[in-house]
Formats: C-alpha cells, sequence, structure tokens
C-alpha cells in the first residue's frame, strides 16, 4: 500500500501517456483521477497509521547506486513530516486533476496535460518519501522537469516557453547549490542516508571544510548551500524570478505546482534536515533573513501587479517566506503547519481566479474586470473565503498557521527573530490590502470588460467547482483541525523523531506565551489593511492613482518588481548571450569551423587535388618516384648514421 | 643439395600446385580454342585449390625447413597461405562467369593465375634470399600477363606494361639490396643473416642493402612511395585480374615483408622500424587523400588497397609480436573485405557493358536491395566501423603501434582513417540517399552470391571468432619472430 502512493500516479502517468497517442482523453482523464483518487485514500490511511499511531515506516526498492563507499537506495520513508505531504501533495493534485477536466474542456491535448500532472505527482511524492539525498535529488529535478513541461504547456504561445525555460535555467542555479550541498554532506559525513546524517550531526557538529579556499565550519557550509536549492525551487529573494512568470502555465498547474505543492519543496527539505541543520545556526540565521525579506518584498509587489495570478504568485513567494523564516527559527512544526493551510487556500484562491478567468472569456487582466459578482456567485464566495483564510481572520486556516509563525518569531528573541517578526507584521497588513484589492477589482464596481465577454459570462460547471468546496472546506477547518497536532503542546509526540529541535531553541514553546499584542497585532493589521483596499477603491476610487502619482519613485520600484528582471538582464543575461553570440561567431564558426570541418575538408580537397595531379600516367614519372622514394630513405639513414657516430 | 622425402612433406600443397599447373599447360593446349575450355581449365583450378588446402590443412603442424633451409613450413606460414589460398579460389571463383568484352576467357587465365599462386605460396615459406627471389618472379611474371590480358584493349596493354617496367625496376632494387645483404653477412639464409646481425655495429653498406629490399617489396604490397602503379593497373586490368590484384598477391608481398624483417632482420627492428613507419604514414595519407578526387571505383579501390597497407604497416612498424598478430588479423580481413567488394564491383553492368563509375552506384539500394546491404557492409568494415571485421584490424595494429611508443603513427593512422570514411560513406550516401533513372543489370550469378555471402558473414560474425583469431595469429607471430631459429 505505502509504495502504491508513490507509483499509482506513475502509473496513471504513462496508461495517459499512451492514451494521448491515440486521442482518447476521456479515458485518460478517468485513469489518472482514479490513480490520484487511490492515492489519496492510501495517503490519509499512511496519515493515521505513521502520524496518528506514530509508526513511521520505510519501505526498501532496490539499491541503486554502489560505487566505492558510496550507496545509494531507493527507499521510501513514511514518518510524520513525509505523511503530512503526502495529505497535501494528494489532496490537492486530486483536486486539481477533477478540476482540470472542466478546465481544459476547450483543450486539444487533455490526455498529454493529465499525463504531465500525474507525473508531476509522482516526482512530488518521491521528493517527499526520500530516504536520502540523492533520492531526494531525483524528485527534486523530477517536479523541475514536470514543471518545465506545464508551464511551456501551450508550447505555441512564445510567452510560455520562454517562462518554461526561465523556470528551468532559474532552479538549475539552485539546483547547483543543492548539489554542491550534496556532496559537501558526503564529504562530512561519508554517506548520503538521513539516517546516517541525522545520528551524527551532533558529532559532527565541529568538523570544518574546505571550500574555496577558506576553512569555513562543516555544516555551516552544507546548510547553506542546500538552502539555496531550496530557495530556487521554493522562488525565494534572488531566485524567485521564474514564479511570476510560471503563471503563464494552465491556472490549474499554477494552483498544484507554483502554490500548493512543489514551491514548498524546499521548505519541506529544511524541516526534514532539521537534524542537521540545528547546529548550523549561521544557517538558520541565513534562512530567517531570506524569508523576512521575501515575505516584504513580494508583498509590496503584489500590491501594485495588475494580472490577478501574478497578484496570487506574489502571495505564494511572500507566504512562502513566512514558512522559512519560522523554520529559521527553529519553528519547524509552525513552518509545516502553515505549509498545510497555505496550500488548501492558495490553491483554492488559485482555482477560483481560474474559475474567474474561463468566466471572462480567458480575459487575467484586473483592468478589465468587475462588477461580476451577481454573476459568478459560487467563484465569488469562494475567493471570500480563500482571502479570509490568507489574511489571517480568525478561526479561518491562515489564522492559526500564520499567528503561529509570528509568535515563534517573536518568541526566539533574537535579532533575526525580531526582524522577521516586524517584516511579517508589514506584509501581513499589505497581504490584507492587495487580498481585498484584487476582490474589489475582479469583482465589484462597473464592469470594465468588453461587452462580448460579459454577455458570455457564466458559473464554471460542477466539476470545477466542487473541487473548490473541498478545497474551501480546507481553507476554513484545516487551522481549527490541524493546530492541536502540528503546533500545541503535545506536538513532540506527533512529529516523533521526524522534525529535531535542540532544547535551548524554544521559540516554539515560546509561543505560547507571547505578550497579548502580539497574538492581537496580526489580526489588527489585516483588519486595517481590509479598511484601506475598501477606503482605496470603494470610497475613493481616486486614491490608488493620486498615491502612485505622489510616491511615484516608490510606486515604479514596486511596480517593477524592485527591477530584478533588468537587473538580472544587465548583470547575467546580456553578457551571457554576447559571450555566446561571441564563442558562437568568432570560437565556433571561425576558429573551429574555419581551421575544423570545414577548413580541413577544403584542405583535403585539395591535397586530394594535388594527390591525382602527381598521378600523371607516365612511367617515367612513376619509376622517378620510387627511385626519389629509394634516395630519401638512404639518404636519411646514412645521416642518421652519420649522426649517431658510425 | 640432395632432395629427401623429408623435403617433400612440408611442400606438399606447393609440389601439387606446380604439377597441376603442368597439366594445366596441356589440358589448354589441347583442351580446343573455345571458351567451354577456359570454363574447364578454371574449374580443375578451383578443385586443384581445395586439394591444395586439404594437403595444408593435413599436413604436419609442426614447424619445419626443407630443401635446405630454404624453404619453411610454419604456423605463420600455414596461416598466410590458408589466406592466400581463399583469396585465390574466391577470384577465380569470381571469373567464372563469362565477361562479354573483358576477354579473359582464355584457358591461359587460370594457368597463369596457378602459376602465380605457387609463386605466392613459396614467398609466404621463403626462408632464404635465393627462395625470396624466385617466389617473387614466379608470382610477379604471370601476373604482368594476366594484368595485359585484355589484348584489344589499349588501357590493358598498357596496364600490364607498365607494371612489368615498375615491376623489373622493383626486382633490379630488391635483387641490388639483396646482393649487399648477402655480401656483408656472407649468407644468403635468413637465420644465418640474423647470426650475423646479433653482433657488432652494422656497416652503412648492410643498412642501403635493407633499404633498397624493403623499398623493392614496399612495392609489391604498394606502399607509397612506390605505390604509383596500382591505380592505373587496377583500372587498366580487367575487372576479374583487378579482383585477384587486390585480394592475394598483396597477402604474399605482406607475409614476405614480415618474413624479412621479423625473420632475418629481427635484432634490428629499431634500424628498419623507422623507414616502415615513413611507408605507413605515406601510404595512409595517399591512399586517404588520393580516393577522393576518383571517379572510376577501381580506381578508388586501388587508393584504398594503399591505405589499408599504410595500416598494416603500422602493425609491422611496431616490430613485435603483437604487432605481427596485428598485421595478420588486418590481412585477415582484407581477404574478406576485398573478395565481397569485388563481388559486387564485377555485377556494375549496364546493358552487359562494365559501369565502373562510382555514380553508378545511385540508388542501389532501390534496385538491388542485397547488393546494397552488401556493399554497405564491406563499406562500413573499411571505415573500420565496429563492430566489423576491418574495425578489429586497425585496432590490433594500432594497439601494437601504440604499445611499441609510436604514438604519433598511431594518431596520424586514426585520423587518416577519418578522411578516409568520406569516401566509403559517399558510396553510401550515393546508394541509399540518391535516385538513379538508370539502373544496373539486374541478374546476380550464384558465384557473385556465394563470395559476397561468405564475406559479409566472416565481417560480421568476425567479432564472434575473434578468439579463434586470436590464438591463431599469436601462434604465427611467435613461430615468425623464432620459431624455425
Amino acid at each position: 500500500m505505502y509504495s502504491s502512493i508513490v507509483f499509482l500516479p506513475l502509473l496513471g502517468s504513462v496508461i495517459a501517456g499512451f492514451l494521448s497517442l491515440y486521442n482518447r482523453d476521456r479515458m485518460a482523464e478517468l485513469a489518472t483521477i482514479a490513480g490520484l483518487l487511490l492515492s489519496l485514500l492510501f495517503s490519509i490511511i499512511a496519515f493515521a497509521e505513521v502520524a496518528i499511531g506514530g509508526e513511521p515506516v520505510t519501505v526498501d526498492l532496490a539499491r541503486w547506486i554502489v560505487s566505492g563507499d558510496f550507496v545509494a537506495h531507493w527507499r521510501l520513508r513514511f514518518d510524520t513530516l513525509t505523511a503530512v505531504m503526502l495529505i497535501v501533495v494528494t489532496g490537492v493534485s486530486s483536486m486539481v486533476h477533477i478540476y482540470s477536466v472542466g478546465y481544459m474542456s476547450h483543450d486539444k491535448a487533455r490526455a498529454r496535460f493529465m499525463s504531465y500532472l500525474s507525473l508531476f505527482t509522482f516526482a512530488m511524492l518521491m521528493l517527499v518519501t526520500a530516504d536520502n539525498l540523492v533520492q531526494l535529488f531525483f524528485g527534486w529535478e523530477g517536479v523541475g522537469v514536470a514543471s518545465y513541461l506545464l508551464i511551456g504547456f501551450w508550447y505555441k504561445k512564445d510567452s510560455a516557453h520562454t517562462a518554461a525555460m526561465k523556470a528551468f535555467v532559474v532552479n538549475r542555479v539552485g539546483d547547483f547549490g543543492f548539489a554542491l550541498g550534496i556532496l559537501a554532506v558526503y564529504q562530512i559525513f561519508g554517506s548520503v542516508e538521513f539516517d546516517v546524517i541525522f545520528n551524527d550531526a551532533g558529532l559532527l557538529s565541529k568538523t570544518d571544510i574546505s571550500f574555496l579556499g577558506f576553512t569555513l565550519p562543516a555544516l555551516e557550509v552544507a546548510g547553506i548551500l542546500l538552502f539555496i536549492g531550496a530557495m530556487g525551487k521554493s522562488a525565494q529573494l534572488g531566485l524567485h524570478t521564474w514564479l511570476p512568470d510560471a503563471m503563464e502555465g494552465p491556472t490549474p498547474v499554477s494552483a498544484l505546482i507554483h502554490a500548493a505543492t512543489m514551491v514548498t519543496a524546499g521548505v519541506f527539505m529544511v524541516c526534514r534536515l532539521s537534524p542537521m541543520l540545528e547546529f548550523a545556526p549561521v544557517s538558520l540565521a541565513v534562512i530567517t533573513i531570506i524569508g523576512g525579506t521575501t515575505a516584504i518584498f513580494a508583498a509590496t509587489v503584489g500590491m501594485t501587479q495588475f494580472d490577478i495570478k501574478r497578484v496570487i504568485a506574489y502571495s505564494t513567494c511572500s507566504q512562502l517566506g513566512y514558512m522559512f523564516f519560522a523554520a529559521g527559527v527553529s519553528a519547524y512544526p509552525a513552518a509545516m503547519f502553515h505549509l498545510t493551510t497555505h496550500a488548501f487556500f492558495k490553491a483554492l484562491l488559485f482555482l477560483g481566479a481560474g474559475s474567474v478567468i474561463h468566466a471572462l472569456s480567458d480575459e487575467q487582466d484586473l483592468r478589465r474586470m468587475g462588477g461580476i459578482w451577481k454573476k459568478i456567485p459560487v467563484t465569488y464566495a469562494m475567493m471570500w473565503i480563500g482571502s479570509l483564510a490568507l489574511a489571517g481572520f480568525p478561526f479561518f486556516a491562515g489564522f492559526y498557521s500564520k499567528d503561529m509563525i509570528l509568535e515563534a518569531a517573536y518568541a526566539a528573541h533574537t535579532g533575526v527573530g525580531n526582524y522577521a517578526f516586524w517584516m511579517g507584521c508589514a506584509a501581513a497588513f499589505l497581504t490584507a490590502f492587495y487580498s481585498w484589492r484584487l476582490l474589489i477589482m475582479a469583482f465589484h464596481g462597473k464592469p470594465r470588460a468588453s461587452a462580448e465577454a460579459m454577455a458570455h459570462i457564466h458559473e464554471s460547471p460542477k466539476v470545477m467547482t466542487i473541487p473548490l468546496f473541498v478545497l474551501a472546506l480546507g481553507a476554513i477547518f484545516s487551522g481549527w483541525l490541524g493546530y492541536e497536532l502540528f503546533v500545541g503542546h503535545n506536538m513532540a509526540a506527533f512529529w516523533g523523531d521526524s522534525i529535531f529541535i535542540l532544547p535551548w531553541n524554544h521559540a516554539m514553546e515560546g509561543a505560547h506565551h507571547v505578550p497579548t499584542w502580539v497574538k492581537l497585532l496580526p489580526v489588527l493589521l489585516a483588519a486595517s489593511g481590509v479598511v484601506l483596499a475598501v477606503l482605496f477603491y470603494v470610497v475613493l476610487p481616486d486614491m490608488p492613482r493620486r498615491v502612485a502619482a505622489a510616491f511615484r519613485p516608490i510606486y515604479l520600484f514596486f511596480f517593477n518588481k524592485w527591477y530584478f528582471d533588468e537587473l538580472y538582464d544587465r548583470i547575467f543575461v546580456g553578457p551571457a548571450v554576447r559571450f555566446g553570440a561571441l564563442l558562437w561567431q568568432r570560437g565556433d564558426k571561425d576558429t573551429i569551423d574555419g581551421f575544423g570541418p570545414d577548413g580541413m575538408s577544403a584542405l583535403v580537397y585539395r591535397i586530394s587535388g594535388y594527390c591525382a595531379r602527381i598521378q600523371t600516367g607516365f612511367v617515367f614519372h612513376y619509376a622517378f618516384a620510387m627511385l626519389i622514394g629509394v634516395v630519401i630513405f638512404v639518404t636519411w639513414y646514412y645521416l642518421r648514421i652519420r649522426g649517431v657516430g658510425v | 643439395m640432395a632432395f629427401q622425402m623429408t623435403d617433400i612433406i612440408p611442400a606438399l600443397p606447393e609440389i601439387f600446385l606446380a604439377g597441376l599447373a603442368l597439366v594445366l599447360v596441356l589440358v589448354a593446349a589441347f583442351g580446343g580454342e573455345e571458351a567451354g575450355n577456359a570454363r574447364r581449365v578454371t574449374r580443375l583450378s578451383l578443385v586443384g585449390i581445395a586439394i591444395a588446402v586439404f594437403l595444408l590443412v593435413q599436413g604436419d603442424a609442426m614447424p619445419s625447413l626443407a630443401f635446405g633451409g630454404m624453404f619453411a613450413a610454419d604456423s605463420f606460414a600455414f596461416y598466410m597461405k590458408a589466406l592466400v589460398l581463399v583469396g585465390t579460389f574466391a577470384a577465380l571463383l569470381l571469373s567464372l562467369r563469362p565477361e562479354g568484352n573483358d576477354d579473359i576467357n582464355k584457358p591461359e587465365f587460370a594457368l597463369l593465375v596457378m602459376l602465380a599462386l605457387v609463386g605466392m605460396m613459396l614467398m609466404i615459406s621463403a626462408d632464404d634470399l635465393l627462395a625470396l627471389y624466385m617466389g617473387i618472379e614466379l608470382q610477379s611474371l604471370p601476373l604482368y600477363v594476366v594484368a595485359a590480358m585484355r589484348t584489344n584493349s589499349l588501357r590493358s596493354s598498357e596496364a600490364g606494361l607498365k607494371y612489368f617496367l615498375l615491376g623489373a625496376l622493383s626486382s633490379g632494387m630488391l635483387l641490388y639490396g639483396a646482393s649487399l645483404v648477402y655480401g656483408i653477412c656472407g649468407t644468403t639464409d635468413f637465420a644465418g643473416i640474423a647470426a650475423s646481425l646479433s653482433s657488432g655495429d652494422l656497416p652503412v653498406a648492410f643498412i642501403v642493402g635493407m633499404v633498397f629490399m624493403v623499398s623493392g617489396l614496399a612495392f609489391k604490397v604498394s606502399a607509397a612511395p612506390f605505390h604509383m602503379w596500382t591505380p592505373d593497373v587496377y583500372e587498366g586490368s580487367p575487372t576479374p585480374v583487378t579482383t585477384l590484384f587486390a585480394i592475394a598477391p598483396k597477402v604474399a608481398a605482406m607475409a614476405l615483408l614480415m618474413r624479412l624483417t621479423y625473420g632475418a632482420f629481427g635484432q634490428i627492428a629499431d634500424q628498419w622500424s623507422q623507414v616502415l613507419v615513413a611507408l605507413s604514414i605515406a601510404s595512409m595519407a595517399v591512399g586517404a587523400l588520393g580516393a577522393i578526387m576518383q571517379t572510376d571505383i577501381k580506381r578508388m579501390m586501388a587508393y584504398s588497397s594503399i591505405a589499408h597497407m599504410g595500416y598494416a604497416l603500422a602493425g609491422l612498424a611496431a616490430g613485435t609480436p603483437a604487432g605481427a598478430a596485428g598485421v595478420m588479423i588486418y590481412m585477415t580481413g582484407y581477404v574478406f573485405m576485398g573478395a565481397g567488394t569485388f563481388a559486387i564491383i564485377l555485377l556494375m553492368r549496364r546493358d552487359g557493358q562494365a559501369a565502373t563509375k562510382i555514380v553508378d552506384l545511385k540508388g542501389l539500394s532501390r534496385t538491388h536491395p542485397l547488393l546494397a546491404i552488401g556493399l554497405l557492409v564491406m563499406m562500413f568494415s573499411m571505415a573500420g566501423i565496429p563492430p566489423l571485421a576491418g574495425f578489429f584490424g586497425k585496432w590490433y595494429v594500432f594497439l601494437a603501434a601504440v604499445q611499441a611508443g609510436l604514438v604519433p603513427l598511431a594518431v596520424i593512422g586514426v585520423v587518416m582513417s577519418v578522411v578516409g570514411a568520406f569516401y566509403y560513406l559517399r558510396i553510401i550516401r550515393l546508394m541509399y540517399f540518391e535516385d538513379t533513372d538508370a539502373p544496373l543489370d539486374a541478374e546476380i550469378p550464384a558465384v557473385n552470391k556465394l563470395v559476397l555471402g561468405v564475406s559479409m558473414a566472416v565481417i560480421l560474425l568476425f567479432f564472434a571468432g575473434l578468439g579463434g583469431v586470436l590464438t591463431a595469429t599469436d601462434t604465427a607471430a611467435i613461430a615468425l619472430m623464432g620459431g624455425a631459429r
């Protein structure tokens, strides 16, 4: 049963892949959905046995790599951390599969799409069940490939395949760090198996490693390198640029991969490696700072965007920042808690946005929406629920998890913890602001869409709204249900050995005993964010323009995403392209081809012609050549012998 | 020197073939002038070769010397003679079909080939300067005649005459060199020469003699710069004669060169190695570069054979048992590649007329798919593509060269085989990627099918029998280097 959780989606993907050759779209949809629902069912059972029952399971599949001392197994590891991820991945993925049947109903390559979705799910499950770093890397790259395929699913669109390539290339940067991190771990521990690493981390915490000519604490180096990998996958500041562009993919893809699951792989990895990172305090500080900065950065950008999916994408980026700084202050349970609740409400928001886009004939620009809330009431209600959960209003999912994170950051009582706390509070305010900005612009006011689009407007079919209901239940109740288990007083029993926290890192414990104002502040900020949004976009609709004009430089800075893309184009992309062109024109075409293949073949032809011309057909020429040959050989030997001194 | 029975047993195949040749003289003379008589002589010759193979296989496996040390019968001789017999058999078999205006339907053809065959076998067994010269002349003189066999063709006569004149020149060089070697060493016996070389410095006169002898033999294997006759003779001779030239005499001449260098001059490998390196490089370069511009497939095959001799000489230049074994492996593949290729070239006819331009092969895959596959295998093998026979030949000679420290030679060899691959692959391109409106004649006689089929089988399955070949060549190489001493 345990291994079928992982392999059922792969089976579905292969079947759908073959069916796509024969255009049997309906059968492909049924096969993949059946595989996912079974996998979800088994995951729930696994969660009950492993997490609630407290009995971790490992499944040995095969030996994978054996080379000298190096051994890597295919082995599935099911502990509480994995079980939580299984619920998140299979739960969201099965809903997205079902939703896609409706959303993609007008597409010609549905079987291929379903096959990719299931392939992604398989890779993601492989990632979360990994028992060693190499297997984790396998899943890591697998989700990267699936993400590439799905972002570029409409490969005939220029922007889609450019975005797919950008996602792939930016992730390579992170993966390079990750790969180096694996090598560093192997160097330190002599193994990539989690059990070995976690056992020895305490003993080896004082070892040093030589890296780039410096002698550095070994675990810090490994930790930071691995975190660079996580930054790429989880779109943290610096390596985040691919995520907004990835919105070129179909909306269900954005919901599954770029909100609920793949982008959280980095958070998962950091939590998975908690027994090692606990001994690398500098790495944790770096994680906290990056996380806190990303949270505020993405929120400021999200405020100014007009593409409905990009707003939510930046919101995802910001929420991932929360999860990272939670992990950075050793509040791994809080990070995992937020990861879980976020998966539900962010998938809900994305699928809701997809429903809006679907209703408006593929319109994504908020400036051409509005006035449609009466026409698509179900979607409207779902978006409200998602936004309430995202903003952290009491008793919705986000309220429990986000407050927990902010309290933990405050309770850490460290410099970086306080930085993250204040950044998080500011981001919470902005989150509420841009969420209601989105709601108001999309649903209220005067209709700004074309008359034609308005005429076509319709509520989405059942196959799309039912997944929304399921996710909405998660967005409402998952926080309330999960609070005691994930971060309550008995959380240690729940997490078992899967998460390790040093006794003197007491952020989790302290989170329950923070001053009241810390508990109230995020809610108050969120409420004021909503009030401000209503003020700006309902009461005084002229305000946004005037504010933007008054603070034009800041507005432009935010609107242009802090100029990250432009900066990267200048620093990396431009020179790389010019360097490539130089190598291509001067290096390859002129030098290598010129002297190599082309020059060689021209030379060969010339010599060949010369050889043919020597062949005159006259016997005396031939005889002359023979005699010259003998004379040369004799002379050569004679000189050689004389040279030797005979 | 008195003959004894012990002299006859080791030389039984040669004696049998020589006797048969004399009988065939009578058959040719009194059997009538018509084509049927020619056919009868050829068939008798084929039976004779088969019996000679039988005698060779049945013969005493122990290495022995006969005729006062002039004739060596050892495992090296056994291996090379088997190759020569098989090669000649294939060439004669392919000549069986009446060749229209090729004009070799004369009883003399097979008769002369039989005499040349005896000469080749004597060359392989030669263990004395006199036996060496006698073998060479017995082989060469009939071949000069068959080159000019097509008496009504100017080109054929020209080919025969050129071959004869230049062959005479090379014989002169060989004789002159031999006389110098004899003058220094005081003996014509290879073992005696080797013994006299084992002590002291080498006089200049000896070196000159050695260079002359190697040059004379280089003519026989058509190594550059003594190769110039090859393209003209290959092109001008009737195609069945070219077939024979391409297969058998090269093997015999290479065997003789090996006996001379490894046997008589075995002690001074460092002295002759460099001349063989030079010959090898020149041959590889001339063969690969010269073939590119050719339009006639027989001429192209001439350059191809020059290149092949260059590769084989690379193994010879190593001067080690591994090198000798490499040359033998190379020559094995060479015999079958030549037989298979010429089995196809002989079929290149349009409306009964020979069509030997390379472009005549256009679209062969459409009109004669079987021939195209056959030629594809031959060309891939000649280009040295694994796992065909030609690849293993190149592999073992270059391996031996590298092991002997001749890395630059091996590098040049590999580069030249890349250049050479160009014209082999061009043929494949013409066959498979171009169309023709003038297809070649459809008829494929059984003998061509047989020769092509056997050659393809040997080349394709060479890797399977590689173990046996390696054992045989290793034994032969050891026999060559010191067996008879």
